[in-house]
C-alpha cells in the first residue's frame, strides 16, 4: 500500500472523533489486512502511539495482521452450528483448501476462520463467504460454496436478482438522457459520461444493468485516481459533495428520470463501488443499495 | 469537602479523593498491588476492594478507582472483603507464584495454600509498566496487546520499540519479575530483612532450597503454634 493512499484515508477522518479505528478499517479494506509499515504511517501521521493503534489492531477480531485472502471464508462454530455437525464443515473446507483454520492458501485466494456465532442459529450450520451467508449447509455444498466464491459472486449478483433491468438515467442538470444506445454493453445501451482526471480526458460507460460492474473507457486510468465525471451532452459537472460510503470520495449523482438519483463513486477502482438510490423519500436515505463496481 | 464513613468512623475528605486514598489518610490499610502514588488508578488487580453501602444492600467495589462521595458508607476490612481479597491472592498465587510481593501479600493474609491449577505466569496484567512508561516516561514504548485469554503486554510486532530508552522502569515497577527473595545469595537478594537475624527455619532441611517470603520471616514457625 503506497503512502500517499494512507495519507488520503488519514486526511478524510481528520479531526473525527474515533477516527482511528475509521482509519484502520480503510486500510483492511484496501489490502486486506494491516501492514505493519501502514500502522507506523498512521502512527506518524496521527501523531497517535504506535502502541495504542498495535493496540486497536490486535483487540478487533474484524482486524488481521496476517495477509487474508482475497475470498474470506468464516465457518460458524456456536452453540446451534455446532451440534448440527458445523465441525464437520470445518474439515471439509480445510480438505478443500488445504489449510487450517486462521491460514490462506498459498496463491491468496482464500482465508478460513471459525467464528463463534453469526446471530443467524436457525439457519445453522452458517458458513460466511465474503459478506455472503449460506444457510444450512452439508459437506456436499462445501465445494459449490467454494467454486462460487472463486468465480467472484458480483457477476451472479446480477443474474440471481433478476435486475436486468436498465436503469434509465439522465443529466440532473439538462435531463438529457445518459443511455447511449450506439454503445452496448451486456446487451444494454451503456451510461455514457466524460471523466476527466490530470489532464486526461475521455468517455467512460458503464454497464447500466443493475448490479454489474461491467464498463469500457477511452483511456485507462489507474486504480485510485480520481475522476471528475461530466454530463456529454451539457458538459456540467456530476460530481456532488456526497461521500461515497465505502471510500469516502465524492459521488457522482445522475438522476432517475422517474425521480431520484443514482450516485458512483469516483474513485476509479474502488472496491465494491457502490451505487445508491437516493432521495425518493427523505433525503439521504438509501432506499436501496446495490454493491457493483465500476 | 465531602463526609464519608469509614469503617464507622466519620471523616471529612476533599473532594475528588478517592476511598483508596482518603481511607490511608486516616490510617486505615488497604492492601494493593496495582496501585501506585505516581500512577493513574487503575483498578487492575482488585486487592484493594472495599464494602460500600449499608446492610442489607452493601456492594463491593474497587476502593483505589471510586470517588468518595458524600455520606458514603465504607467498610475496609469486613468478613466479605476479606474474604474476597484473600480469593484474589489465591488467584494471584494460583497465576503467579514466584512473585515475592504476591507471596508477601499472601503472608500477611493468612493464605498458606491455593487450590487452584497452579501455572507459571510472567505477567499478571497489572498494567503498572505500561502506566508507567506512558505517564512517568513518557514513551508509550508498550502496552497491551490482543483481548481475552491471549492478552498480553509488549511492544508493536514484538520488536524494539523505537521509543524506548531502556530506562527500566517498567521492570523496577513490575510486582512479577522481581527476583524473590534469595537469603543465601545476598547480591540477588529484594529483601533483606531475614538476613539480618537468625531465622528460625535455618535448621530445617533444604534450606538452601527454601523460599523466604514470609513477612515476617518467622510466620512460617507461628502458624505452627497452635
Amino acid at each position: 500500500m503506497n503512502p500517499e493512499h494512507i495519507e488520503k484515508i488519514v486526511q478524510r477522518h481528520r479531526g473525527e472523533q474515533g477516527a482511528l479505528f475509521a482509519i484502520l478499517e480503510d486500510i483492511q479494506n484496501h489490502c486486506h489486512y494491516l501492514p505493519e509499515d501502514a500502522l507506523r504511517k498512521v502512527s506518524q501521521l496521527t501523531g497517535e502511539s504506535l502502541v495504542d493503534i498495535f493496540g486497536v489492531a490486535t483487540f478487533y477480531k474484524a482486524f488481521s495482521l496476517k495477509p487474508r485472502g482475497n475470498h474470506h471464508v468464516s465457518v460458524c462454530l456456536g452453540t446451534a452450528c455446532h451440534v448440527r455437525s458445523a465441525p464437520g464443515l470445518v474439515d471439509e473446507f480445510t480438505q478443500q483448501l488445504g489449510i487450517t483454520p486462521g491460514e490462506t492458501t498459498g496463491d491468496g485466494e482464500f482465508t478460513l476462520e471459525t467464528v463463534n456465532c453469526l446471530g443467524a442459529c436457525a439457519l445453522g450450520p452458517i458458513v460466511l463467504v465474503d459478506g455472503r451467508y449460506f444457510s444450512n449447509v452439508k459437506r456436499p455444498d462445501v465445494k459449490k460454496i467454494i467454486s462460487r466464491a472463486g468465480a467472484g459472486f458480483r457477476e451472479s449478483t446480477a443474474e440471481r436478482a433478476g435486475s436486468s433491468f436498465p436503469l434509465e438515467v439522465v443529466c440532473p442538470h439538462c435531463r438529457s438522457a445518459l443511455l447511449d444506445t450506439q454503445n452496448l454493453i451486456e446487451d444494454h445501451p451503456a451510461i455514457s459520461l466524460m471523466a476527466s482526471s490530470k489532464g486526461t480526458s475521455g468517455w467512460v460507460r458503464l454497464s447500466s444493468l443493475f448490479g454489474s460492474r461491467c464498463h469500457e473507457s477511452e483511456h485507462a486510468f489507474a486504480d485510485d485516481t480520481q475522476l471528475s465525471y461530466s454530463c456529454p451532452t451539457c458538459g456540467r459537472i456530476l460530481t456532488t459533495a456526497t461521500p461515497c460510503i465505502e471510500c469516502g470520495f465524492p459521488v457522482g449523482s445522475l438522476a432517475f428520470s422517474g425521480g431520484g438519483s443514482l450516485h458512483i463513486c469516483s474513485l476509479w477502482g474502488c472496491r465494491s463501488h457502490r451505487i445508491s438510490l437516493n432521495g425518493l423519500g427523505s433525503p439521504g436515505v438509501a432506499h436501496e443499495e446495490i454493491v457493483t463496481r465500476v | 469537602m465531602v463526609t464519608i464513613t469509614i469503617n464507622g468512623l466519620e471523616v471529612s475528605v476533599e473532594e475528588g479523593m478517592t476511598i483508596l486514598e482518603a481511607a490511608r489518610f486516616f490510617g486505615f490499610p488497604i492492601p494493593t498491588l496495582c496501585h501506585h502514588e505516581g500512577l493513574s488508578p487503575y483498578g487492575a488487580c482488585r486487592l484493594c476492594v472495599v464494602e460500600i453501602g449499608e446492610e442489607p444492600r452493601t456492594k463491593v467495589v474497587s476502593s483505589c478507582t471510586y470517588p468518595a462521595e458524600n455520606g458514603l458508607k465504607v467498610r475496609t476490612a469486613s468478613e466479605r472483603v476479606l474474604r474476597a481479597r484473600r480469593m484474589i491472592i489465591e488467584l494471584l498465587l494460583a497465576s503467579c507464584p514466584q512473585s515475592k510481593i504476591i507471596q508477601d501479600l499472601a503472608s500477611a493474609h493468612g493464605v498458606s495454600h491455593q487450590r487452584f491449577r497452579q501455572e507459571y505466569e510472567d505477567c499478571i496484567m497489572c498494567g503498572l509498566c505500561v502506566r508507567m512508561c506512558s505517564e512517568q516516561m513518557v514513551a508509550k514504548a508498550i502496552g497491551f496487546r490482543g483481548r481475552g485469554t491471549n492478552r498480553s503486554i509488549g511492544t508493536p510486532f514484538d520488536v524494539q520499540s523505537d521509543v524506548c530508552r531502556l530506562c527500566g522502569a517498567c521492570m523496577y515497577i513490575c510486582p512479577a519479575c522481581q527476583l524473590r527473595c534469595t537469603f543465601n545469595e545476598p547480591e540477588k537478594a529484594v529483601c533483606n530483612a531475614c538476613a539480618n537475624f537468625q531465622p528460625p527455619c535455618i535448621e530445617q532441611d533444604r534450606f538452601h532450597d527454601m523460599m523466604c517470603y514470609m513477612d515476617p520471616c518467622v510466620a512460617c514457625e507461628l502458624a505452627k503454634t497452635p
